[in-house]
């Protein structure tokens, strides 16, 4: 069995690029011109060493993270069925286009008339993406899922503020949200009250009753779940909240299994953040960068963070505090990830209104199809009543007890198969779970070809577990020691080591 | 259809094998009067040719003059070979390397980076990025806040001489955790602060930030100013230029004890201007502050064979372990972004960074002496400068000089007015290794056109 992965026995070019480095090897042609040394800055401000840099020719740079990228699983090469991160195919117009010398060399603080191009596509961006969640206004600006979360908390805290309502102090989480809800509430100033999903996937509304009062600021949901369900009572969740004064927040990670069907705006949501390297398949890139544009409804408009782009009938223009006193300001240097946002922006015309229902609709159809042939093939599903979203859960606590094989011991084998293992002990109340993602770019026969495999790993932890348990074999490592990585701390690579 | 592969005859293999006649079927958990209609107001589908087209109109609307603002992102010559081997669908196309395996490329690369970082600013330490140098700049306030364990304070002493927008984003995101950002202002004809205005009793403050070169090019007096927090109880957070480093004194060289934690802006290091990201933020400290580091960090270790590999590690200080304890919410850093940055830096090396800062700085010592030749242009301050500087004009408002210039195809600097009242009708202005003497020329006889007619209209 062979991924065709990097993992020749060429140990001389596995060493980190230091090892390859000689002392007085310059690349010129990569250099500016000699000029003159400075004369004007004081000693006292110069380096005394240069620091320790690679000294590699540029066909050995070439070489040397070329052959680091084979050592990669990627969704251009693997099936990458992560769930709750969307790994759908990254189409290359995106990126050509994106990458275009007009967009690449403008500069951010350049006057608007020199970027009229760009800000064109910013300011459409804006209005699909309204229109597609049903929020009233867009701003773009947020670098990343996470900070999208802070600014929409932050425009909740905003909101109470502006209303003189100090008293708000906690925010709702479910117990299966992404860490980064809790995380971003403390670091909105908030308490965090978790309440707890029912046996069949929804939240339980007892105990949103119970908690809820006129401390709570808002609550933080995503819908589909993180469990990979539909929350089915949300109008009643909304009214809950709403009652009581709160705002609600839409985590934008399962966007992509509702897209064009339903819109967070009619669910009742105050503020939403989408995942456009997610939904809007703009690429993971080995961990970011994304975007996680915000949304919001009527009454958090003026608190949105600049800047926006906004059209006056003739140019495009950059909003900014000045036209928003009430924003609750700038989240980074510029306006975003801009490329990012282009590539998005190129995605959304190249599907169009027609394109996007198709989304969720193949998405949750290649869910639902894993689904039901996984548990044909005798494997537990967290939520059996229930119907996949784009994703769904597979427990292996059965296999964990009466096998000794864990979820992780399944992931790992799943390499060897040549197989990107599914989002694994997440979400944290499903004991040994697989949360699977095939997004809807995948093909029938690459999603049998992963169910077979997870029928032979079962067959192999029934016959051979220990085998199972001490893959992978195949890949350019074998399981690797975290808890030295974490105890023997090594993160910089120091010049008088001597590698083994 | 666009990027979905399935036929009908998969389609009807699928549906059956669910137990459901049709895809609608799949959403019937979903309330009905909660589904919409339609989407009018979102385009139709394109294909690509016609994208193509659109985007290759768009991007000419793009003019692309010769450009002399820096101000924060900085034009540098990127070499060929960065982005070719960046966007090899191995990198592009991956994830965050949870599946260690799977990710050695991208982990090993990280590993490199952090290397790299770390050697650059003198420091032991270095994360795998943040978002931007701006957001950097605040994760390093909370960082700051947590880790100075002599001091209980929130205050953090921020001087002006801070890009505006960074302390602006500064406040944003640690405001709602009671941390307050003090300015800290500076002597007009210096353009840099004044050690010795500092106060001999502070208080209890938990940090100082220093950045180097400051927003208007200037150095500051680093040695003095590290030493002077050290001996008040402070952290000290540096804000560095990376390229300026391969020329001047590391943040962890400065002082007797070096900074104790440094961030900024790494977009010189190999990335595009692209209207204004992606980009990526460094982060560095020593180790003894490591474990209060937001973000993600790859360490080296073995596998079970004994043999080398690498692995995201201390993932205990993140969100998806501590949930509401985590030192940050950040998920993922910029990875695409950071490849980039270590090939730029393995490509250049020390010496080919150095040449690279000493000639942005050449070529700025030049453009000040010929602007500041031109009547009523002066360069505002007296101290030494790296690859920016500010003038100040006489007689002439800003924004028509450059308007002006902009019709003559030059975009002249940026605006100081807006964020530095005090400095009058003033220009930050940058111009690195990519400037020729003949692009230096063409803004000066531009500058010195435009000040005749604008002064000569207002006489």
């Amino acid at each position: 069995m062979s991924n065709e992965m990097n993992s020749d026995l060429n140990s001389h070019q596995d060493g980190v690029i230091f090892e390859k480095s000689r002392s007085g090897r310059i690349n010129a042609s990569q250099s500016p011109r000699e000029s003159a040394v400075s004369q004007v800055i004081p000693a006292a401000l110069l380096r005394e060493s240069p620091p320790m840099l690679p000294e590699v020719s540029e066909m050995q740079a070439v070489r040397h993270f070329t052959r680091l990228s084979q050592k990669n699983f990627s969704i251009d090469t693997h099936f990458y069925p992560l769930g709750s991160c969307t790994m759908k195919y990254n189409p290359r117009a995106c990126n050509t286009l994106a990458m275009l010398p007009g967009f690449l060399n403008y500069h951010p603080l350049a006057p608007v008339e020199t970027g009229q191009g760009f800000m064109s596509c910013m300011y459409e961006l804006q209005e699909i993406l309204k229109e597609v969640t049903g929020m009233k206004e867009v701003s773009l600006t947020p670098m990343a899922g996470a900070q999208g979360e802070f600014a929409g908390m932050a425009m909740i805290r905003a909101y109470h503020d502006a209303r003189g309502d100090s008293t708000r102090c906690e925010v709702i989480c479910p117990d299966a949200a992404h860490g980064t809800n809790p995380a971003t509430a403390v670091m909105c100033g908030y308490k965090v009250k978790e309440i707890p999903t029912k046996a069949d996937g929804d939240i339980d509304i007892e105990a949103l009753k119970e908690v809820i009062g006129p401390q709570t600021a808002g609550i933080m949901l995503t819908n589909p779940s993180t469990v990979g369900v539909f929350e089915r009572r949300i109008t009643e969740i909304a009214k809950i909240v709403h009652d009581a004064g709160g705002l609600l927040y839409y985590d934008g990670a399962n966007l992509n299994a509702i897209l064009g069907k339903v819109r967070p705006g009619d669910m009742g949501f105050d503020v939403i953040h989408m995942n456009l390297h997610k939904t809007f398949s703009t690429p993971h890139g080995g961990g970011g960068p994304g975007a996680g544009p915000v949304g919001v409804s009527d009454r958090l408009i003026p608190f949105l963070p600049v800047p926006m782009v906004g059209y006056d009938g003739a140019q495009y223009h950059w909003l900014t505090k000045k036209d928003r006193p009430q924003s609750i300001g700038q989240l980074s240097a510029f306006g975003g990830n801009a490329g990012v946002l282009m590539r998005a922006y190129i995605y959304a015309r190249l599907l169009g209104r027609e394109g996007m229902p198709r989304i969720a609709e193949y998405s949750v159809l290649n869910a639902n199809y894993m689904m039901a042939e996984l548990q044909k093939k005798g494997f537990d599903l967290a939520f059996p009543s229930r119907r996949a979203t784009h994703e769904f859960i597979v427990t292996l606590k059965r296999q964990a007890k009466t096998l000794d094989v864990s979820a992780m011991d399944f992931a790992k084998r799943l390499l060897d198969y040549g197989y990107h293992a599914p989002t694994t002990y997440f979400p944290l109340l499903v004991p040994e779970c697989f949360l699977i993602e095939p997004t809807e770019t995948e093909d029938k026969d690459t999603l049998d070809g992963f169910i077979d495999a997870m029928a032979k790993i079962q067959h192999e932890a029934e016959t051979q577990a220990d085998m199972v348990k001490a893959a992978p074999y195949t890949l350019p490592s074998r399981r690797l020691d975290d808890v030295r990585a974490a105890r023997e701390l090594d993160i910089v690579w120091q010049p008088n080591e001597q590698t083994e | 259809m666009p990027f979905i592969p399935h036929t009908e005859t998969d389609v009807k293999q699928m549906l059956a094998s669910i137990g459901v006649d049709d895809i609608e079927a799949l959403f019937d958990e979903i309330p009905a009067e909660l589904r919409i209609g339609n989407l009018d107001k979102i385009p139709a589908g394109l294909n690509e040719m016609e994208m193509s087209r659109l985007m290759h109109e768009r991007a000419a609307a793009q003019p692309q003059p010769l450009c002399f603002i820096g101000a924060g992102a900085y034009e540098h010559h990127i070499p060929a070979a960065i982005w070719e081997i960046v966007t090899r669908g191995e990198f592009y196309s991956a994830y965050t390397p949870y599946q260690a395996e799977a990710s050695q490329g991208t982990l090993q690369l990280i590993y490199e980076y952090q290397t790299m970082m770390a050697h650059l600013t003198g420091m032991e330490a270095s994360n795998a990025s943040l978002y931007d140098g701006a957001s950097g700049l605040a994760e390093a306030v909370l960082m700051a806040v947590r880790a100075n364990r002599k001091s209980k304070s929130k205050r953090i002493l921020m001087p002006v001489t801070v890009n505006p927008t960074y302390r602006s984003v500064a406040q944003t995101i640690v405001e709602n955790q009671g941390i307050t950002l003090e300015l800290v202002d500076y002597p007009l004809a210096a353009g840099c602060i004044d050690v010795a205005s500092l106060p001999t009793d502070p208080g209890d403050i938990a940090a100082l930030v220093i950045p180097q070169p400051n927003f208007f090019g200037v150095l500051e007096d680093v040695n003095a100013l590290t030493d002077w927090a050290h001996a008040h109880g402070m952290l000290v957070i540096a804000v560095v230029n990376p390229t300026s480093l391969a020329l001047l004194t590391p943040p962890g060289e400065w002082g007797e004890l070096g900074a104790d934690i440094v961030c900024g802006e790494g977009q010189p290091l190999g990335v595009p201007l692209a209207g204004g990201g992606p980009y990526f933020g460094f982060m560095c400290c020593n180790l003894k502050h490591v474990r209060q580091m937001p973000g993600r960090i790859v360490g080296r270790t073995v596998d079970a064979d004994g043999k080398p590999g690498f692995t995201l590690t201390l993932q205990a200080r993140e969100q998806h372990i501590r949930r509401s304890k985590a030192t940050s919410n950040i998920c993922t850093n910029q990875g695409l972004v950071v490849a980039a940055a270590t090939i730029y830096m393995t490509l250049l090396g020390a010496h080919g960074l150095n040449k690279v800062a000493n000639a942005s700085h050449q070529n700025t010592q030049h453009l000040s002496e010929q602007l500041s030749s031109i009547d009523g242009v002066t360069v505002a301050f007296s101290s030494p400068t790296f690859h920016e500087f500010v003038i100040k004009l006489e007689g002439v408002s800003v924004g028509d000089v450059l308007n002006a210039l902009m019709a003559d195809g030059v975009l002249g600097g940026f605006d100081l007015s807006a964020d530095y009242a005090a400095l009058g009708e003033a220009i930050l202005v940058c111009a690195t290794e990519t400037k020729t003497a003949a692009d230096i020329a063409i803004y000066r006889d531009a500058l010195n056109r435009v000040m005749s007619r604008l002064k000569g209209g207002a006489a």
